[in-house]
């Protein structure tokens, strides 16, 4: 299967390793990830405004590339997909912000394409069944907290694919993985998202939220499918001992690098130097 | 259309306070009631009430005279643990099909001397005991049942599951049990018919955000009643489900799916500002040292001795209003954790409580909508009832002979429900007058004109 791709751009830098362990995963899976052949910046947020019809021109363009390479357009980076994904509803809906969007970028879009999350391809097109039977090295032992942060699950009419205030996805995707999953109350909070930039402070008890939960609940590790999720539980944990002590980070992973590690592939560069929080004693486990 | 004479008999679906009422005021008045309800007693959900606001009076000391004088009425023909399958006919003749379920217990016999039940080994989560308390598979209700009389659940039987068991039946000392009852057909014929069948609650289940309806110690209204009830699963003490301890942090949290058009709710339930104050009131009265807090959006105490009522919560009882919406609950060790906002003091609040009660919002009893295609009813777009007009026209239907009363309709409290089915009660009666003082071809002619006046 030949799906569309696009990236984003923290897939080029930070969050690499997310980018080549898809890649790779999704190759034995059988999907090609066509990356979309020109692309630029998604606009990393859907504009609050109604009529700020400017904002949306960089995401339209993207989607009128799309559109050009398929009916349909696989995302990685969550923001990317929360944006991208709205946009195109509401160049489908909203005939005036249709027109005059196609008027800036000289296009003629409608709105026909399918703006689907990496998540969402391999849970109703490869199916977590087909993917727990090719698994090589099982997560065995692993207790893996999922965590799905925002975007992939609101506004949940417009972009949600799972039950926004109790998402399994990224939690069966793990099970077939054969790591056991703890439940725990903070799957979808926010995680501080920009404020990590703009107030920390703030930043640093969301994350401290989110981990401490999923800790007492019996977490070795995280995984997300969100960069800036990645980013921020991950840097977070450096400083987090200071305010709250006697507190254990534990690793922060993409679910792609833990599915690129159970199918069993060369893993080197699954972007590892760039955790800030060592993933490698649970990856020992794994592979001993 | 109609060549004979009109028949004075009522019809009246739902046997809680609303069809109760109307009921005895049409058979006080002389005319025979044929009186169903889908439960084996009668009381509706009044009878899973404790107290009622705002007079604190015993809800289950002011209902039972009513339900045993509905029991024991001559003129009141109850058809308990039945549903009413077919309606045919018009006005002044309306033919009625209800549909009897097998009570495996022989009705005319049984003395309801309880032995059966005390004697079943099969005990059974119970749905009047909001799932907090258990029953038999051989049951009443409460000890309080109009008729008190059992019935067996047969898809928790031990006998019907494996055919071996029969203990209600060893024990029964009139013979009363038998497992070959089969269900019955009953037909009935009336001039005029009431619906009165009430409200469910909207489901835990489907709030997310407050948990899913999976955290034991979340609760609704309605269980929390049976928790202050009597007659409840904890004799009147507030014990939480999960460890049966005693709260002493409890948030209350109102509209809990209320005025919330996402959820395809923007009505207001209209009686849970009520009883919150009074659960926050009762739950003060009950554990002393306990603390309270109400989460509203604003507060509707619009009624008789109403907001009195609510002052009295906050100022004598210092229950804590806190003015804003919670947006998450959820369990953490042996504490269930309610986030809110108290947008008076402008701040997040976080509150680590030992029990939380959600006044779920109301929706039409289960069956309103199908029941409603039966009888040529319209329904709303939230599925309750829809009055002939909301102004001067509120108990009338657009079928003529066919009144509403209750909760059904909308949500509304007990005197404001009662209120409603004396007046359903007199449109039936004003009509048998009509059709009583004018000789039989008038009465026709004045059916046909002006059915419903």
């Amino acid at each position: 299967m030949r799906i569309p791709y696009f990236p984003g751009c923290t897939l080029n830098t930070t969050a690499k390793g997310f980018d080549n362990s898809l890649r790779a995963s999704a190759q034995v899976l059988g999907v090609e990830l066509a990356e979309l052949p020109e692309w630029n910046c998604c606009g990393a947020t859907f504009p609050l405004l109604a009529d700020n019809v400017l904002d949306l021109t960089g995401p339209a363009r993207v989607l009128v590339a799309a559109r050009e390479a398929g009916e349909r357009l696989a995302v990685a980076c969550t923001t990317c997909y929360n944006v991208l994904r709205r946009t195109n509803l509401a160049i489908r809906a909203d005939e005036d912000k249709r027109e005059k969007l196609n008027f800036f970028i000289e296009a003629e879009y409608e709105g026909d394409l399918q703006v689907l999350d990496v998540l969402q391809v391999l849970r109703d097109e490869v199916g977590f069944d087909r993917i727990a039977q090719v698994v090589k090295k099982p997560l065995a032992g692993l207790k893996a907290a999922a965590y799905y942060g925002c975007m992939v699950l609101r506004p949940a009419a417009e972009v949600a694919y799972d039950d926004p205030e109790n998402p399994r996805a990224l939690d069966e995707l793990l099970t077939a993985l054969g790591a056991e999953t703890v439940d725990y109350p903070h799957k979808g909070e926010c995680c501080g998202a920009y404020l990590a930039v703009k107030s920390p402070e703030a930043t640093a008890e969301m994350t401290y939220t989110i981990l401490s939960s999923a800790q007492k609940n019996g977490a070795q590790l995280m995984v997300t499918n969100c960069p800036l999720c990645q980013f921020n539980l991950d840097r977070q944990q450096m400083e987090m001992g200071k305010r709250h002590a006697g507190y254990r980070p534990v690793p922060v992973f993409y679910f792609a690098q833990l599915l690129g590690v159970a199918l069993g592939l060369e893993a080197d560069d699954f972007g590892w130097e760039k955790h800030y929080v060592d993933p490698q004693p649970v990856l020992a486990r794994v592979r001993s | 259309m109609l060549d004979k004479e009109p028949i004075k008999r009522v019809l009246v679906i739902g046997a809680g306070i609303a069809g109760m009422q109307a009921a005895l005021d049409i058979a006080n008045s002389g005319y025979e009631v044929v009186l169903v309800d889908r439960l084996p007693s009668i009381g509706g959900r009044m009878a899973q009430l404790s107290e009622t606001f705002p007079t604190l009076d015993c809800a289950q000391c002011i209902l039972t005279p009513r339900t045993v004088e509905v029991g024991h009425h001559e003129n009141i023909q109850l058809v308990t643990y039945s549903e009413v399958e077919d309606v045919r006919g018009e006005i002044g003749d309306f033919q009625v099909r209800i549909r009897r379920y097998p009570t495996y217990v022989d009705w005319d016999v049984c003395t309801g001397c309880g032995l059966c039940q005390e004697k079943c080994p099969k005990r059974v989560v119970s749905d009047f005991e909001r799932e907090m308390g258990r029953r038999k598979a051989i049951y009443t209700l409460s000890p309080q049942a109009v008729p008190n009389k059992p019935v067996l659940d047969r898809d928790n039987c031990i006998y019907f599951e494996r055919g071996k068991c029969r203990a209600c039946e060893k024990f029964c000392p009139v013979g009363a049990i038998d497992f070959e009852q089969e269900e019955t057909l009953i037909e009935e014929r009336v001039g005029c018919i009431i619906v009165a069948t009430g409200y469910d609650l909207y489901p835990m289940a489907e709030l997310g955000e407050y948990g899913h309806g999976q955290v034991p110690d979340v609760i609704d209204g309605l269980a929390f009643e049976r928790l202050l009830s009597a007659s409840g699963p904890t004799a009147g003490k507030v014990r939480r489900p999960s460890d049966g301890k005693e709260p002493k942090e409890v948030v209350f949290v109102q509209c809990a799916g209320s005025r919330d058009p996402e959820l395809g709710m923007p009505y207001c339930s209209k009686i849970c500002c009520m009883y919150t104050a009074k659960h926050a009131m009762l739950y003060k009265h009950r554990v002393h040292g306990g603390q309270a807090y109400i989460f509203y959006i604003d507060i509707r105490s619009a009624g008789k001795h109403y907001e009195e009522f609510v002052q009295r919560a906050m100022e004598e009882d210092r229950v804590l209003y806190l003015r804003g919406k919670v947006s998450k609950i959820f369990r953490e060790g042996d504490k269930v954790v309610v986030w809110g906002v108290d947008t008076l003091s402008d701040r997040q609040v976080e509150i680590a409580a030992d029990l939380v009660v959600l006044a779920t919002a109301m929706v039409p009893k289960e069956g309103t909508r199908e029941l409603a295609e039966m009888l040529g009813l319209e329904t709303d777009e939230f599925g309750f009832f829809t009055e002939a007009e909301g102004n001067m026209q509120p108990v009338e239907t657009s079928r003529p002979g066919i009144f509403l009363a209750g909760a059904g309709i909308g949500p509304k409290d007990i005197p404001e429900t009662v209120a409603q089915a004396s007046g359903a009660a007199a449109k039936v009666l004003s009509l048998f007058a009509q059709w009583s003082g004018v000789p039989e071809e008038m009465a026709v002619e004045q059916l046909l004109g002006e059915s419903n006046v």
